[in-house]
């Protein structure tokens, strides 16, 4: 390892995962100690009485947009706004410019995460060359890159050609990877604008049925089963989504599924406005929808939260909702934004929140020293968090380039306090410290992350 | 009111205020001198998206009856071709002095942006976004109802609403602004609506709409309508699956000769038969029903002006300015649609 040794932080009674108060000694980037009354010479002392301490937050689902889109965000800026949403961790989707499927695109963006050192970054490898869903894209060159990519998604499209999508679920085996599926039937979606239901019958926007999303997860599941190969669904959004998902993990079928903090507060109810920073894909469904997401990330038929941080131009939204993009920016939000849902709600508690947010989406992304224990000898890749604390979304004072939260305006609980990546502090107090510098890594060659 | 965007939240009273404010224009129509000062100085623009030159010409000449200035501005053929966004546009007008924005987009809502950003600050009328509205199009076709339904029953149109008159709407509901839009306003005038429609041309949801669905339209018609609107099958349509072939859509949901003679058959004497146009003949409905004197297509086409008359009168006239030279009444603020 190249990393640099990094100071000494003693967390002072903190409740971990929510739990009894204790304290952490982070020392030379790992937990050093853990227990009551620590002390240690020379260290920083933080008070963390009333804070939460969980593991740092790995998002298996961000746009940086880095290649190609350095308007809407850079490696860089979406990365100090995951620092400051409480993430050490980050998987990079492949929809950059040019698209992330070849080794050269994966180490390029790889490099620039570790030359901004606020998070880890990981790339995430495109099934198919150029997302166009003909072919498959070099998925072991980028396997055996300097990223070591394992999660592999056309996010944003899906691979819907059956045999295709087969022989990327059959061929990732051979390296541990995962395919990470857009869930989205294209025939069925054509045009679609919007949830096709009772309020875009009203609108007069083009619907995007639940079934279009269903269809893909059902065939999806089994050829996972069929192959026998790990499954990944992005951005499962519809209460039908949900039950298949329970139905293939009952009959023993490797899926993971993931939620997005947008789905698990908001419905369609909002396009009546006709303001595209409620414009995404998946849209936003029904509170029925809603609901049932809530209890499938409760009772673990949803496995993880995930972003999909979109951050768009400004002027890709201040439009027609049919001329705009699709997105929403979200790592800024989703810690606020699962507590209002999952933990005031009382359908989890902090520990659960630290398993869909932290120790799953590591191992589905097989993310080395992220999503630890808060133990003795582990990296010290953690946060505080003041449940206390309430707020009032304003995405002009956010780190990410991208203005278009579908919070703006909205109060919620909860704020990040320091993020710990790898023992250094890169948020303190609630504001951007300072990056993670690697020793003597210029051209972030040799150490893995 | 401030916009006419919808009529989904059009109250009874400002509709009915539209209405009687409308047959007073229409009086105007009737005068040699076809004009009223009201709108002098201000200025109208015809914002086009999508080409519509029934719509437009309707506008330009209520616009003109009240003596405002008139700019059409085609966005086809001009900057916004050029990648010019809806934003830039709007402030463009704002820049030049637009009172009123009459804008038809081909995307559903663009009104409702323009009306709800601060790009522009003018009035805004919906003259047809997507396929969700078509306001004026329903209070002309709710004109020209309430006209054939007071004479029915010997009584004035001013004032009066649709209470108890049956309307059938039958056509492509699933793109239709202006079936949506009838919908939301017959609601609110009290009359009974049917939409009819092959399954694959009606939305989702259509069953939490206020009014009743049918597959079939000789039972409709069997059951008895006070008007009966034909609604145009768009081309796209013909070759997307919502239907096997026009001949089997023609005779299951047009409204050809056979249907003509059922209504007198079924003692429907009274019966109107409307479309918004423009028709295809032969297909939704037969040139003998679309030219026989129940058919309203051409008083639909005078009315529009009267109502888009009206409309831009009480939009631009009102609370900061005095309007003694002309009709209508007090505008309230209390609504905003």
């Amino acid at each position: 390892m190249t990393e640099t040794a990094t100071g000494t932080y003693l967390i002072r009674g903190a409740a971990i995962l929510g739990g009894d108060a204790e304290d952490l000694l982070i020392r030379d980037g790992l937990i050093a100690e853990r227990g009551t009354g620590l002390s240690a010479e020379g260290a920083t002392v933080i008070e963390a009485a009333g804070l939460v301490a969980l593991p740092g937050m790995v998002d298996i689902h961000t746009h940086l947009r880095e290649p190609g889109r350095e308007d809407a965000e850079t490696v860089e800026t979406g990365t100090r706004a995951a620092a400051l949403g409480g993430y050490t961790a980050v998987h990079a989707m492949a929809n950059s410019n040019p698209v992330a499927d070849t080794a050269g695109v994966v180490e390029q963006v790889h490099s620039l995460g570790r030359a901004s050192g606020w998070v880890d970054v990981r790339p995430v490898g495109a099934v198919t060359v150029g997302l166009a869903g003909e072919q498959l894209a070099e998925l072991g060159a980028m396997a055996d890159s300097r990223a070591q990519v394992r999660v592999f998604s056309d996010d944003g499209i899906c691979v819907h050609d059956p045999v295709l999508m087969r022989r990327a679920l059959e061929y990732v085996k051979a390296f541990d990877g995962v395919v990470a599926q857009h869930a989205q039937e294209p025939r069925l979606t054509a045009g679609a604008q919007m949830n096709e239901g009772t309020v875009s019958a009203v609108l007069g926007l083009a619907g995007w049925p639940a079934v279009a999303e269903e269809s893909i997860i059902a065939r999806d599941v089994l050829l996972a089963q069929h192959v026998g190969s790990r499954l990944h669904v992005c951005h499962v959004s519809t209460a039908g989504s949900v039950e298949i998902v329970r139905w293939a993990k009952e009959r023993g079928i490797n899926v993971t599924a993931e939620v997005t903090p947008h789905h698990l507060l908001l419905t369609d109810e909002l396009v009546r406005s006709y303001d595209p920073v409620y414009k995404v894909n998946p849209p936003l469904r029904t509170d029925a929808d809603v609901q049932a997401l809530r209890a499938g990330l409760a009772d673990g038929t949803i496995d993880v939260v995930g972003t999909d941080h979109a951050p768009h131009p400004s002027e890709h939204k201040e439009c027609e909702w049919a001329q705009a993009a699709m997105g929403m920016t979200g790592l800024e939000t989703a810690l606020s934004v699962v507590q209002e849902t999952m933990i005031e709600t009382g359908l989890m508690t902090w520990a659960d929140f630290a398993r869909v947010t932290s120790t799953v989406p590591a191992a589905i992304g097989r993310v080395a020293d992220q999503g630890r224990p808060l133990e003795a000898g582990e990296p010290a890749n953690v946060i505080l968090v003041d449940p206390a604390a309430r707020w009032t979304v304003d995405p002009y004072k956010m780190a990410t380039m991208g203005r278009n939260s579908p919070f703006a305006g909205k109060e919620l609980p909860g704020a990040v306090v320091a993020t710990f990546f790898r023992g250094h502090p890169t948020v303190l107090g609630g504001k951007l410290n300072t990056p993670y510098r690697y020793a003597a890594d210029p051209a972030g060659a040799g150490s893995s992350n | 009111m401030k916009h006419l965007l919808s009529t989904e939240n059009l109250s009874a009273e400002n509709a009915i205020r539209i209405l009687d404010t409308a047959e007073e224009m229409a009086a105007v129509g009737d005068r040699e001198v076809k004009k009223l000062p009201a709108l002098r100085g201000r200025t109208v623009v015809n914002l086009f998206f999508e080409d519509s030159t029934r719509t437009r010409i309707s506008f330009e000449a209520a616009a003109k009856r009240l003596s405002a200035d008139v700019i059409n501005f085609a966005a086809k053929g001009s900057s916004v071709s050029k990648g010019e966004s809806l934003k830039d546009t709007a402030q463009t007008l704002a820049a030049i002095g637009a009172d009123a924005v009459v804008i038809r987009h081909w995307a559903s809502g663009a009104p409702h942006r323009l009306a709800a950003t601060d790009w522009i600050d003018a009035a805004v009328i919906n003259a047809g976004d997507g396929t969700h509205e078509h306001p004026t199009q329903a209070l002309l076709d709710a004109f020209t109802m309430r006209r054939h339904w007071s004479k029915l029953k010997g009584s004035a149109s001013n004032g009066a609403d649709l209470s108890g008159m049956r309307v059938a709407i039958a056509g492509d509901v699933l793109h239709s602004r202006v079936a949506r839009s009838n919908v939301w306003l017959l609601r609110t005038l009290g009359a009974e609506v049917t939409l009819v429609a092959p399954p694959t041309l009606l939305p989702i949801g259509v069953e939490h709409w206020p009014c009743k669905v049918s597959y079939d339209l000789d039972e409709t018609l069997g059951a008895g309508v006070d008007a009966m609107m034909m609604l145009r099958v768009q081309g796209e349509r013909m070759n997307a699956s919502f239907f096997p072939s026009t001949r089997e859509y023609s005779r299951r949901w047009g409204f050809d000769d056979a249907r003509l003679r059922a209504l007198d058959d079924l003692g429907l004497k009274d019966t109107i038969i409307m479309h918004p146009g423009p028709m295809n003949r032969g297909l939704e409905i037969s040139a003998a029903a679309a030219d026989s004197p129940r058919s309203t297509v051409l008083a639909q086409v005078r009315n529009g002006v009267s109502v888009r008359m009206a409309a831009l009168y009480l939009l631009l006239s009102g609370d900061t300015r005095e309007a003694a030279t002309t009709p209508g009444t007090a505008r309230s603020d209390k609504e905003s649609n």
